[in-house]
C-alpha cells in the first residue's frame, strides 16, 4: 500500500471569477518528490498554495472541494486542512518561495528559528542551538556560515538565503514542504546545489517542488503532475510520465512544443 | 560648428548658477541667525528663567522645558494613531476607507496651522476653560499626524510582499505578522517619519497662540500654560526691549540649530 501524506478531492481555486485550478483530484506520495510542472499561468503555483491555504490570503481568492492532510495513513487519520486553524496548517506543511526571503532584520541564527521566534514559542537556548546546528547541517549551509551566526541573513548569496529559507521551514519539522520555483532566481550552480539538497531531505520531509523547468522535473522528482490551463492533464511516477506519457499534451510539453 | 556644444555648455553653466543660488537664501538665514545669536547663548541662557525687564541676565529655561513638553504629548498623540493608519493604508492600499482616509489626511497636512491652532481651542482650551500645554500639544499632533501617517504608510509599501509571505506561511497570525516582521522591517523609515515630523512642528507658533500661550516661569503641569521656543521668540521679537530682542535671536538660534540637525539625522537614517 502507497503511504500517501495529502489528498485533494475536486479542488479548485479561483480568483475573483477567475477559475485557475479546475478539479483537481491528487495524491502526495509520503516522503517522496512531487514535480508539479506545467507552462506559466497553468495553476501549478495556485495549487500548492491550496495546500497551505496561503491562496485564500489573496484578494477574491476562492477554494472549493477538499485537501486532507494525513498523519498516519494506517490508521486513516485524516484532517480536513479547511477545517482547522490556518495557523496550524502552515506550521505542518511549510513553504519556500521563489525569491530567497529571509527576514531582513533577523540574523542567520534568528532566521533558522524565525517560526518559534515570530509564534512566541520559547525554547532553551540549548534547544535553539541544537535545532539551528541541526537544521542548519541538512541544508548544508552548517560550515559555509557556522561562524558568522550573528551576521543577518540577508548579508548571503542568492542561493545561501534561499536554503536558509529552506532551513526555516524545516526547523518547524513540518510533514511537507511546498517549494514554489526555488532555483528560478539561483544561477546554475546554486541551483544543482539546491536539487541535491532536495534529493538529500525526502527522507525527513515529503517534498512538493513546482518547477517550469523539465530537466528539473526529470532530475529529482519521484512523481510528476502536468498540469495545463488549470487542469491536471496526467500524474505518475516521473520514469513512467516521461519516458511513456499517457496524454498528448503531456507528450507535447515534455517535447518543448507547448510551455 | 561647435555651438552646439558651446550652447550645452553655457546652459549647464547657468544651471549650476542657479543651483547655488538658491541656497543663499538658506545661508543668509542661517549667517544673521548665527552672527546674532551665539553670542547670546551660553550656560546661563540654556538654565535660567527669564529675568524681570531691566536686570541683565536671565534665560529662557521655561521655553525649552515647554518645546520638549509639547513635542512629547504631540509624539504621544500622533505616533501610534499614524502608525496605525499608515498600516492600515499600506495594507489595504484600494478601498473606500483607504482613499477616503488618505484624502483627509492630504487635507489635514494642507491646513493651516492657525486652524488647526483654532480647533485645539475649541476642542481642549474651551471645555477646560484655561490654556494649557495639552491644548498646545494636541495642535501640533493634529500637524504632526498626516506627516506620520504618509512616512508610515510609504515605508511599509516598500518592504516586499514575500516578507509577509514567508512569516504568514510559517503559521504565524497576520497581527503577529505585522507587529514582529512588518514594523521591524520599516522601523527606520517610520523613524525617520517621526523625526521629520517633530523637525516640522518644533518651530510653529501659529497653533500654540492661543493654547500653550506661553508661561514666564518654569511649569511641568501639562493643564497649565506652558512656553515654547516659538512663541518666546514671537514676542521677545515683538517687545520694545533691547535685551529680549537679543535673546530672541538666541532662541533662534538653538530652533535652527535643533530642527537642522533632526533634518541631518534624517537624511542620514533615510540613506542607510
Amino acid at each position: 500500500m502507497i503511504d500517501i501524506v495529502l489528498r485533494t478531492e475536486n479542488l479548485t481555486a479561483s480568483y475573483d471569477e477567475h477559475v485557475v485550478v479546475k478539479n483537481v483530484s491528487l495524491s502526495i506520495v509520503r516522503n517522496s518528490i512531487t514535480a508539479i510542472m506545467g507552462p506559466s499561468g497553468c495553476g501549478k503555483t495556485t495549487l500548492i498554495r491550496c495546500f497551505n491555504r496561503m491562496h485564500e490570503l489573496s484578494p477574491k481568492a476562492r477554494v472549493e472541494g477538499k485537501v486532507y492532510l494525513i498523519e498516519n495513513s494506517y490508521k486513516r487519520e485524516e484532517i480536513d486542512i479547511y477545517s482547522i486553524d490556518p495557523m496550524l496548517v502552515r506550521r505542518k506543511i511549510g513553504m519556500v518561495f521563489q525569491r530567497p526571503n529571509p527576514f531582513p532584520t533577523m540574523t542567520i541564527y534568528e532566521n533558522v528559528i524565525a517560526g518559534y521566534i515570530l509564534n512566541g514559542i520559547k525554547l532553551k537556548k540549548s534547544e535553539a542551538d541544537e535545532i539551528v546546528e541541526e537544521t542548519l547541517k541538512k541544508v548544508s549551509l552548517w560550515d559555509e556560515v557556522k561562524d558568522r551566526l550573528n551576521k543577518k541573513g540577508t548579508f548571503l548569496s542568492g542561493g545561501q538565503q534561499q536554503r536558509l529559507c529552506i532551513a526555516r521551514a524545516l526547523a518547524m519539522k513540518p510533514d511537507i514542504i511546498l517549494l514554489d520555483e526555488p532555483t528560478s532566481a539561483l544561477d546554475p550552480v546554486a541551483t544543482m546545489r539546491i536539487e541535491e539538497l532536495i534529493e538529500q531531505l525526502k527522507d525527513t520531509v515529503t517534498i512538493v517542488i513546482v518547477t517550469h523547468n523539465v530537466g528539473q522535473a526529470g532530475r529529482i522528482s519521484d512523481y510528476v503532475a502536468f498540469m495545463y490551463l488549470g487542469e491536471l492533464i496526467e500524474y505518475g511516477p516521473t520514469d513512467i510520465v516521461f519516458t511513456r506519457p499517457s496524454h498528448e499534451k503531456t507528450e507535447e510539453f515534455l517535447a518543448g512544443k507547448i510551455g | 560648428m561647435y555651438f552646439r556644444i558651446i550652447k550645452s555648455k553655457a546652459i549647464s553653466v547657468l544651471l549650476t548658477f542657479i543651483a547655488l543660488l538658491s541656497t543663499i537664501p538658506f545661508l543668509l538665514v542661517l549667517y544673521f541667525i548665527l552672527k546674532n545669536g551665539i553670542s547670546v547663548i551660553n550656560w546661563e541662557f540654556l538654565t535660567t528663567l527669564p529675568k524681570p525687564v531691566g536686570e541683565p541676565g536671565g534665560g529662557i529655561l521655561n521655553a525649552l522645558v515647554g518645546t520638549i513638553i509639547l513635542i512629547l504629548i504631540a509624539l504621544f498623540l500622533s505616533v501610534p494613531l499614524g502608525i496605525m493608519v499608515g498600516i492600515y493604508l499600506s495594507e489595504h492600499p484600494e478601498g473606500k476607507i483607504a482613499f477616503f482616509s488618505r484624502l483627509v489626511s492630504e487635507i489635514l497636512q494642507g491646513v493651516p496651522s492657525i486652524v488647526i491652532g483654532i480647533i485645539a481651542y475649541l476642542w481642549v482650551v474651551k471645555p477646560m476653560g484655561h490654556f494649557s500645554a495639552l491644548s498646545g500639544g494636541v495642535a501640533l499632533g493634529i500637524m504632526m499626524l498626516p506627516l506620520v501617517i504618509k512616512s508610515t504608510e510609504e515605508i511599509l509599501k516598500l518592504i516586499p510582499n514575500e516578507i509577509k509571505e514567508a512569516s504568514l506561511a510559517l503559521g504565524v497570525p497576520y497581527y503577529r505578522t505585522i507587529l514582529r516582521v512588518i514594523i521591524p522591517a520599516g522601523l527606520s523609515g517610520i523613524l525617520t517619519g517621526i523625526l521629520a515630523g517633530v523637525a516640522r512642528i518644533a518651530g510653529e507658533t501659529a497653533p500654540l497662540l492661543f493654547t500653550a500661550f506661553g508661561n514666564p516661569f518654569l511649569n511641568f503641569n501639562i493643564l497649565k500654560p506652558i512656553s515654547a521656543m516659538p512663541l518666546l521668540i514671537f514676542t521677545y521679537a515683538v517687545s520694545p526691549y533691547e535685551d529680549w530682542w537679543s535673546k530672541a535671536w538666541g532662541a533662534s538660534c538653538i530652533l535652527v540649530i535643533f530642527v537642522l540637525s533632526l533634518n541631518v539625522i534624517t537624511r542620514l537614517l533615510s540613506k542607510r
